[in-house]
């Protein structure tokens, strides 16, 4: 389905990790930056990486996060295994959430993140199985596109 | 605004970053809830709160701040203080209230940022 990628890496997130939360976001960051990428683009990446690190943190038992990496565009896919979203129109809708005192105690659980994910994104997809899981997938353009429409 | 004002100002204790305060700062950011951090904060700008865990300095990474000052006399986590030192990213901690800090650096001139959309 996807085209070749120039370059791929997975990167396992553990769930309830809360001390580890964000290293994830932080060792892609630095990746993008070998890679040399305009520091704008390795900004929303890096903003929308941390968001889903911390939506697995708290939400889910396992995911990956896989980078793959394609001459004009980044694209990040997040795959876990947990709860799901039931609702997925509801938690796309900002401060909507189903977080706890102790997640909202980390600074994160206010109902921003998958609209964060998607302000610092391109191209923006979630799909949720209730009891199985999470896919999350989205791609910062590398290369400005003019507007499709 | 240059980061070692700021730490007089504020009566500062320098957890990391004691080799970088020549730096310039020109806005400021002040939250608890790190994705209003994410969404709102320019990049280069102080980040002012009282979230003293990993998170605070992971945020402060990913997008591009210049410093963090911690408020309320709050202790970071090792992992937060380990990492800022890592990472180079100034870490101030004063003990001083978030609204006597930003009150403070309002007056002398350091404006608030919010990033446009």
């Amino acid at each position: 389905m996807d085209r070749d990628s120039l370059y791929r890496e997975t990167f396992p997130i553990k769930g309830d990790d809360f001390e580890r939360g964000g290293e994830v976001a932080t060792r892609v960051k630095a990746l993008l930056q070998q890679l040399g990428l305009p520091r704008d683009v390795i900004r929303r990446l890096s903003i929308a990486n941390f968001e889903a690190e911390m939506n697995v943190v708290m939400y889910a038992r396992e995911a990956t996060l896989e980078v793959l990496v394609f001459p004009d565009l980044i694209r990040v896919q997040v795959v876990d295994r947990g709860p799901g979203i039931a609702d997925i129109d509801w938690a796309m809708q900002e401060g909507h959430s189903t977080a706890t005192e102790a997640m909202r105690a980390r600074g994160f659980g206010a109902g921003l993140g998958l609209p964060n994910i998607q302000r610092n994104t391109d191209e923006f997809e979630v799909k949720s199985d209730a009891g199985v899981g999470t896919t999350l997938r989205y791609a910062v353009h590398t290369t400005p596109r003019p507007k499709e429409g | 605004m240059q980061l070692r004002h700021i730490v007089s100002l504020l009566t500062c204790e320098i957890l990391s970053g004691e080799d970088l305060l020549d730096l310039g700062i020109d806005c400021c950011f002040a939250a608890d809830l790190m994705s209003d951090v994410l969404a709102s904060a320019p990049n280069g700008a102080l980040l002012v709160t009282g979230l003293a865990s990993s998170q605070m300095v992971h945020t402060a990474e990913v997008a591009d701040l210049a410093a963090i000052v911690l408020v309320a006399g709050k202790r970071p986590e090792n992992e937060a203080l380990a990492f800022a030192r890592q990472r180079k990213l100034p870490l101030l901690l004063t003990g001083l209230s978030m609204f006597e800090a930003c009150s403070l650096l309002s007056q002398h001139g350091l404006r608030g940022a919010v990033r446009k959309e």
